[in-house]
């Protein structure tokens, strides 16, 4: 080792949020889990949750995500990256909220063929960039699928009645494509557009429903979280960043 | 093993390029960048390595576009599982670069960092040997911003969030010193043929 250049931890000069919220356990990330299919709940018509119990878990916090492992009788495998849609709890469950996407192996399986009883791998969770541990005032934007992540932080906030500012904005095509229609509360503002229930506009988000959110000021101001599709997240954030929301209290999760 | 009741999975394809759990993505380019895209014009765009190195330096685009082209026609792969197959990138090789700051023998590792404060840290050894790119092009059009454009590092043989978007530089050091993702449980390499997805693996 030489002793020419000794740097502390590398930090460039322009900093996003880093680093991950919490420190992640990386020997729970190694092992590969049993999950058991529980339950079953329909959503939407794309949409349903599916409950797992998964003994052992090593617990999450909200707005991280699993690996999931499908396995063929060949030994052929699939596996995906999910986020998870329940709050942290000790039940030694955990839900998913998938969508059926066309022509996907593993969704399709989901929603076609898995019935409680059944058996899948799960390796994490993984990742704390995303993770919110309930400490800081929480701007949560989501479109589509994009919601459930944000849900586990919405359900995380009322169990633990939580004292920071938590706000949800979500976006759906319609009142049909809009998953856990029914949990949502005052913390949220809704965005249809395609159609809306009678008295709704419709249209795409717009500075017009951030700027009374980023205009509450909370102590310590928002973490914003935006999960959704490449080009909801880039329109989505790009409001924020317009509205005065620092750059690097900005976290993103892209649905690929 | 475990098989999956019911579960058959999309029909066999032998490809002797797929790593390990990767599937083919096809035409698609997911981005999975967990920042906002910055809006980084050409004119504002430099490149430093620096660090364990004789010579540090910084390029601008005009100074790293007047290095000799080279190009990479070939896969990548993404820790999410998806492959690409068929990418065509243009740009500078890293060796070019680093020929000119000519590293310390002491530097074992370096760290790549964004515009935005993304970093990724990875091996000497594998930016150098015609194995790494600056690359700015992609399939003869200008790299767009979301997929790291104007310029990003390009290390096609590791997992893709090795390649950091807007790169802005590399530190070289004499340790291996974890990035973002790397902090936030992912594999310190990131090998797709070794399936070196998460710390430990």
């Amino acid at each position: 080792m030489t002793e020419t250049f000794t740097p502390s931890t590398f930090t460039p000069a322009t900093r996003f949020a880093v680093p991950g919220r919490i420190a992640v356990s990386e020997q729970a990330d190694a092992d590969w889990r049993t999950a058991t299919l529980t339950e079953i709940r329909r959503e939407t018509p794309q949409a349903a949750t599916f409950r797992f119990a998964v003994p052992a878990w090593a617990g999450h916090l909200p707005g991280q995500h699993l690996m999931l492992r499908l396995t063929a009788e060949d030994g052929y495998t699939a596996r995906r990256h999910y986020s998870i849609a329940s709050a942290p709890d000790d039940s030694g469950h955990i839900e998913l909220t998938l969508d059926h996407v066309e022509g996907g192996e593993v969704s399709g399986w989901f929603h076609t063929e898995a019935r409680p009883g059944d058996r899948v791998e799960v390796r994490g969770p993984v990742s704390g960039f995303f993770a919110w541990p309930g400490d800081r005032p929480a701007l949560l934007i989501g479109a589509g699928s994009g919601v459930v992540p944000l849900m586990s932080m919405v359900r995380h906030h009322r169990e633990r009645s939580l004292p920071v500012p938590l706000r949800l904005l979500v976006s759906a095509r319609d009142p049909e494509q809009l998953i856990y229609a029914r949990e949502f509360g005052a913390e949220t503002t809704l965005v249809f557009t395609r159609s809306a229930p009678r008295g709704v506009p419709v249209g795409r988000l717009a500075a017009a429903h951030v700027a009374p959110l980023l205009a509450e000021l909370p102590p310590g101001g928002w973490e914003a979280y935006v999960c959704g599709s490449n080009a909801f997240a880039e329109h989505a954030s790009r409001l924020l960043v317009e509205a005065g929301q620092p750059v690097d209290r900005i976290r993103i999760e892209r649905f690929g | 093993m475990n098989v999956t009741r019911g579960f058959t999975g999309r029909p066999r394809v032998h490809n002797p390029g797929l790593p390990p759990g990767q599937y083919d993505a096809g035409d698609d380019w997911p981005v999975l960048s967990a920042e906002v895209t910055p809006e980084l014009a050409p004119a504002d765009w430099t490149f430093r390595i620096d660090g364990l190195v004789e010579r540090p330096h910084t390029w601008d685009w005009a100074q790293a576009h007047a290095l000799p082209a080279s190009a990479y026609a070939g896969d990548i792969h993404c820790v999410t599982s998806w492959s690409k197959f068929g990418v065509r990138f243009g740009g500078v090789s890293l060796d070019a670069f680093l020929d000119m700051v000519r590293p310390h023998a002491s530097a074992t590792h370096a760290v790549a960092y964004s515009h935005t404060g993304y970093t990724a840290n990875l091996p000497l050894a594998d930016l150098t040997g015609g194995r790494a790119w600056i690359a700015f092009e992609y399939d003869g059009e200008p790299l767009a911003p979301e997929h790291g454009g104007p310029a990003r590092l390009l290390v096609p043989h590791l997992y893709f969030w090795k390649s950091a978007k807007w790169i802005a530089g590399i530190r070289l050091l004499d340790h291996d010193e974890p990035g973002f993702w790397e902090q936030n449980g992912y594999h310190a390499r990131g090998n797709p043929w070794a399936e070196q997805r998460y710390s430990g693996d």
